[in-house]
């Protein structure tokens, strides 16, 4: 009888809802987060970085893995410093543009504190993996050009004026979440940001010497297209982990991501093989990361359809996009950060305001909102956030430039950067 | 005594080394190099950035023969590596004044 009276009590306690009043932590969002917090830092090292890696001229090997690396190093501990306690903390009267520093060194982040329903602990890591990878992309920008020291300074100016202040705006409870701007991954957080960074350093740098006249081909898409696989399967943890939940959302968003994936991959290779005859790996995964970065801000929004129409618009705008900097305006990004992910990630926020429709699949306008007014909402977040990197990367450029020189030598780029800036050979054959 | 020195495609190695070895030839050296002859300033692109390009992947073949043997050595690599297309490659007929086999210490035509 007793028995029979327990396991009721135990059968009911499982079966019937969680009190609505506490977030309690649930193993299952928690267990999500974690995989997709080491899915995102995947991305970074080794994903991000053999994709980038492979695509420098094999003398600069070395120095693009150094790049990534010290910054995914460097990044963490700005993070632990200052970083997420200036992103995702109460900036007081400041709080439109900026967290405070109330959580130096972490010390709220106590081992039992929530966000949400998991560990706040876990949220802090995954949100720094976002931290880490967007300074990453930037480096693509001045590949094979850039002093270490330089690069190690601008990072962290960087991070200070453009990423924290940007995040805290847009997810940290700044002037743009209030405004209602929706990115559910990054679209403008972690793409623009990174793409117009890009931009605007590599035009204050200049162009490589010899750019347009000489040979500057990928040295090993092998190892470049194997970067790109782990991006791919790395973006669900991305995407999907934005959910910061093991639930409807993150299923639909690692399903939107992967179409767009597939979808931008296929239309970059088709217009790549009528333009110039032959469809090239390169060219495909590179479709693939610009479906990738279109699809991030709106993966939590959209439906199938949606990111098959994303995953078009973006093959074939960035596509574009490339070769108009490319060809037309010369400009020597070295590794196409704007165009794929700056143009991508601010295609795909705009884009967002007219898949979120339910008509369309999408997850539905928010209350009150419309086409018109959420399409609104997104253009000024675009237009913000770009100008916002735009200024913001300048003055970071400068203040690193008043340490030490930007560039190195015109000797030393020929020489090539792994021996002169590391003293080391990426290949002994 | 001649040196028959020949740059050709790279992808046409295997078949001159067949055709030669069918004409009695049996030992060459093979080397990669890089040139150009008609075949220079070429552009090419990758993700739409051209460049030119100069120095393309050659090999170079160096046979030493017989007088009597250089005419047809030379015809059969010219035979075998021309496709008519500018790149074939170019052969070179240098004199060869002294050959030793290092294993036996035999000199002159009876080392090659």
């Amino acid at each position: 009888m007793i028995q029979i009276l327990k396991r009721n009590v135990v059968l009911f306690l499982l079966l019937a809802p969680a009190p609505a009043f506490a977030d309690t932590l649930d193993s299952g969002d928690t267990a999500w987060v974690l995989v997709s917090t080491a899915l995102v830092l995947f991305m970074t090292i080794p994903g991000l970085s053999l994709f980038y890696a492979g695509l420098v001229r094999s003398k600069n090997v070395l120095s693009v893995l150094m790049q990534c690396f010290s910054i995914t190093c460097l990044a963490s501990l700005i993070w632990l410093f200052f970083g997420y306690s200036l992103s995702f903390g109460d900036g007081g009267s400041m709080n439109a543009f900026i967290g405070g520093t109330s959580n130096f060194l972490l010390m709220d982040v106590t081992r039992e504190a929530l966000s949400g329903t998991i560990p706040e602990t876990v949220f802090v890591m995954f949100q720094l993996t976002f931290a880490i990878i967007t300074p990453a992309l930037v480096i693509g920008a001045f590949a094979e050009r850039i002093k270490f020291s330089a690069m190690m300074l601008f990072t962290l100016f960087w991070m200070l004026l453009v990423y924290f202040p940007i995040c805290h705006q847009v997810w940290g409870g700044g002037w743009l979440a209030e405004m209602g701007l929706l990115d559910f991954a990054g679209g403008t957080v972690v793409h623009m940001t990174a793409g117009v960074g890009a931009l605007v350093a590599a035009l204050v740098l200049g162009s490589r010497n010899g750019f347009g006249k000489i040979n500057m081909s990928p040295h090993n898409l092998t190892m470049s297209v194997t970067g790109a696989g782990m991006l791919w399967v790395g973006w669900f943890g991305f995407n999907a982990g934005s959910a910061v939940a093991a639930s409807a959302d993150a299923g639909m968003a690692m399903l939107v991501t992967h179409i767009s994936a597939a979808t931008a991959s296929l239309t970059w290779m088709f217009l790549e093989w009528m333009k110039s005859g032959k469809p090239s790996v390169l060219g495909i995964v590179t479709g693939m990361v610009a479906g990738l970065g279109s699809i991030t801000p709106a993966s939590g929004f959209v439906g199938p359809i949606g990111a098959l129409v994303i995953g078009i618009f973006a093959g074939a705008i960035c596509f574009t996009v490339t070769n108009f900097m490319k060809r037309t305006l010369k400009v020597d990004d070295s590794l196409d950060v704007f165009p794929v992910h700056g143009i991508g990630g601010a295609l795909g926020t705009v884009l967002l305001a007219v898949f979120i429709a339910d008509s369309f699949g999408g997850a539905g306008y928010s209350e009150g909102m419309t086409l018109s007014s959420q399409l609104k909402v997104q253009l000024t977040g675009v237009i913000f956030v770009a100008v916002w990197t735009a200024v913001a990367t300048f003055i970071s450029l400068k203040l690193a430039s008043i340490f030490t020189s930007t560039r190195v030598s015109g000797e030393a780029e020929e020489k090539g950067l792994d021996v002169t800036e590391h003293e080391e050979k990426g290949y002994i054959l | 005594m001649k040196m028959v020195v020949a740059v050709i495609q790279p992808y046409m190695l295997d078949n001159i080394r067949e055709a030669l070895s069918d004409a009695g030839v049996h030992g060459m050296t093979a080397m990669d190099v890089k040139g150009f002859g008609r075949q220079k300033g070429h552009t090419e692109v990758y993700r739409s950035s051209e460049y030119v390009v100069y120095f393309l992947p050659k090999v170079k073949l160096e046979i030493a023969v017989s007088d009597d043997q250089v005419e047809q050595v030379v015809k059969v690599i010219s035979t075998t590596a021309n496709t008519g297309k500018i790149g074939d490659g170019k052969i070179f007929v240098l004199p060869l004044e002294q050959a030793t086999r290092i294993r036996t210490g035999e000199k002159g035509e009876e080392a090659l």
